[in-house]
């Protein structure tokens, strides 16, 4: 089922796999994306209101990030960029804990020490994001093969956008990757948009996907907005990848519908037309068609799930905003495995700070 | 117990830990078939295999980050870099993920990789084959940092770095690889870090070297003697973290310091180590704190030999700090 994916090259195309989303799940994955839609939505209000202090919108992209990690298993590692919110839902991360992230509250598992979206969660096996471009791309392909040589049967798949695809770690990457057959999916979505370089100016590549040809493996265009599509090409890459035929760079056309950030304004770099237009291929607003079509939603069924994502959204924020901040002096852990002898002078040193009413906390 | 050089030291640490523990593995620039261009892998290929002893792409990035992931999953990376010189195309994965990982995932994602590479002049390397560029690392919070100057402690800081739930950066004096033999205790005999070695018991004057410095500094303790200047040297070793209490313990004796190094001074190790004295040690000490080092230069080819500490301009610093005071 992957009709909407295409090699790019002389390389053989991917064979299609005897796989696709029953209706149930299907439905279940425009849930997961409503979800997404619904969070974003609300965060950017939040934002605005000083409730969070940042937000990375991924509206656009769900199609590409739900259909991504509907087709790998619970046991394949993530390494995500900061925008993969509807891959962290999809693998069961609970809004919840996504909101005590954006708050940064003693109920965030990375103790408030990063910005909102720059998070990660072991249990599902997702790698906490950090800020620069394309570094996880490099340590996903050291993932796969220690996968491998603990001969694990799962593979890893790194999410990056058009950008990254001009960094350091990508050329590396994909070079190691494809040096050892790494059980990697490379999984680019081309969102159009480096905050304000078009991706005409990212490179001079008719596509991204091509750029795994120089590497020695298949590269795939999908279409982003496509959620069966995306699907069965990452369904694909995934088969090929535990066969030991190698990584996949798979390219997901999306639009970024919002704001490459909420510090950012893209008025001043793209017209309201061009965001019209790809408006027109809303992934959310596809996936609702396609299931009316099978019969799977109607009118009012859609306006519950929506009622019921908000629902959610607002619980889910009540609750991270009523749990207490993080311990001041809890900055000091983690450095290492035990604090030095140093961090535990500094720690005192601040702890006295504090009582001597110096630090106010 | 087993006579060896320092690069033979390093390599049977490496062999004792992959063979302990089936998750170590080693990967670089020609340390498979080649053994390595110092030759600290040699043997490894044949004995542990490809899966084990990864020759990479020409890529510091790839090397650094492929290692993280591996760290992440659960293996023991030891990554060699070639020379420190050429560390900086993998410097943000060095320090933005590397160095960040357990802190930033909140200890949910330790990241124990050990980062292998020579440093330091001496060897005629010219700009490019010959920096002393440790205090990048030491000033990265969540790297450790550690260098040795012996075949003893170069095999059991090795196995302490690879037995670390934390990564670190391990730095080899590669103009002693060779010159510098001894004994070394065989099997797993771990070196712990943040402990200084006192090499010589002295109550005039300290000085504190590390690396290749340690032998100059030795050098200069002799000649000063036999002016009837008794000094102690201090070998660092473990940088981060410090040994801060044996380094003030030894100033309160001596009541004098000279550091060593061959980085350059401006905010060089040397600099901490002197506002740490300053802090911690100030009433003991009765001249000002010396420093020999590498100058604010860039790393000369054909005048390395002017640039580098030797043992005449320590012995000159510390005969100066006796006379001041």
């Amino acid at each position: 089922m992957n009709s909407g994916a295409s090699s790019t090259g002389t390389r053989s195309p991917p064979s299609a796999p005897a796989v696709s989303l029953t209706p149930a799940e299907l439905l279940e994955s425009y849930k997961t994306m409503v979800l997404s839609r619904a969070t974003d939505e609300r965060c950017l209000t939040l934002q605005r209101q000083g409730r969070i202090g940042f937000y990375v919108p991924a509206s656009g992209q769900e199609a590409a990030q739900v259909g991504c990690a509907r087709a790998l298993s619970g046991d394949d590692w993530i390494f995500p960029a900061y925008r993969e919110i509807g891959v962290a839902l999809a693998r069961g991360v609970s809004l919840e804990r996504l909101f005590d992230q954006f708050i940064g509250n003693s109920g965030d598992l990375s103790k408030g020490r990063q910005m909102p979206n720059h998070y990660g969660f072991r249990e599902q096996r997702f790698v906490t994001a950090s800020s620069p471009i394309g570094t996880q791309i490099t340590q996903a392909v050291g993932a796969a093969i220690a996968a491998r040589r603990k001969r694990d049967p799962i593979v890893t798949v790194t999410f990056f956008g058009d950008g990254a695809t001009s960094s350091n770690d990508f050329h590396a990457g994909l070079n190691f990757a494809g040096v050892y057959r790494a059980p990697t999916i490379f999984f680019c979505q081309n969102n159009q948009w480096a905050i304000s370089l078009p991706r005409e100016k990212q490179t001079r590549s008719a596509t991204l996907a091509e750029k795994a040809h120089a590497y020695g493996f298949d590269g795939v265009v999908v279409d982003g907005t496509d959620l069966e599509a995306v699907y069965g090409a990452v369904a694909t890459a995934r088969a090929r990848a535990l066969a030991g035929q190698g990584p996949t760079l798979i390219e997901a056309q999306v639009y970024r519908f919002g704001p490459h950030s909420t510090s950012d304004d893209p008025h001043r770099y793209r017209t309201d037309a061009e965001v019209a237009h790809w408006k027109e291929t809303d992934p959310v607003q596809r996936l609702k068609q396609r299931l009316s079509a099978a019969g799977q939603l109607d009118e009012p069924r859609d306006q519950m799930l929506w009622e019921a994502a908000r629902g959610e959204v607002s619980r889910a924020l009540e609750a991270a905003e009523r749990r207490p901040p993080v311990e001041p002096a809890s900055f000091f852990d983690d450095v290492f495995a035990r604090p030095t002898p140093r961090l535990e002078a500094e720690r005192a040193e601040f702890d006295a700070l504090v009582q001597q009413g110096v630090v106010k906390p | 117990m087993t006579e060896l050089t320092l690069v033979q030291a390093v390599n049977r640490g490496l062999a004792e830990a992959m063979r302990r523990d089936p998750n170590v593995l080693v990967l670089g620039e020609d340390v498979g078939v080649n053994g390595g261009v110092f030759r600290a892998t040699d043997g490894l290929l044949k004995e542990f295999g490809e899966e084990r002893v990864l020759d990479t792409p020409l890529s510091e990035t790839g090397i650094v980050g492929t290692a993280i992931g591996m760290a992440l999953y659960g293996l023991k990376p030891v990554a060699e870099i070639q020379f420190l010189d050429f560390i900086y195309p993998a410097f943000d994965q060095i320090v933005s993920e590397l160095a960040k990982f357990r802190y930033r995932s909140g200890g949910q994602y330790p990241c124990p990789v050990v980062i292998r590479t020579p440093y330091g002049g001496g060897i005629k390397g010219g700009l490019y084959h010959s920096q002393s560029t440790e205090a990048y690392f030491c000033h990265t919070a969540g790297l450790k940092v550690v260098i040795p100057s012996t075949p003893a402690d170069a095999k059991g800081l090795l196995l302490t770095a690879i037995q670390d739930e934390d990564p670190v950066m391990f730095l080899e004096p590669k103009r002693i690889y060779r010159s510098v033999s001894g004994e070394v205790p065989d099997g797993d005999v771990r070196v712990p870090f943040g402990r200084a070695r006192l090499v010589r018991d002295g109550t005039d004057v300290s000085i504190f070297a590390y690396g290749a410095m340690v032998p100059v500094a030795s050098e200069a303790a002799d000649t000063l003697a036999a002016e009837g200047i008794s000094a102690e040297v201090i070998d660092l070793r473990s940088l981060v973290p410090l040994d801060e209490a044996a380094a003030v313990a030894s100033v309160e004796k001596t009541g004098r310091a000279v550091i060593v190094h061959e980085a350059a001074r401006f905010c060089g190790f040397g600099a901490e180590l002197a506002a740490l004295l300053a802090e911690k040690a100030l009433y003991s000490l009765k001249a000002p704190i010396a420093r020999v080092t590498g100058y604010d230069t860039p790393f000369p080819y054909a005048l390395e030999h002017l640039y580098l500490p030797n043992a005449a301009r320590v012995a000159h610093a510390a005969r100066e700090t006796v006379r001041s005071g």
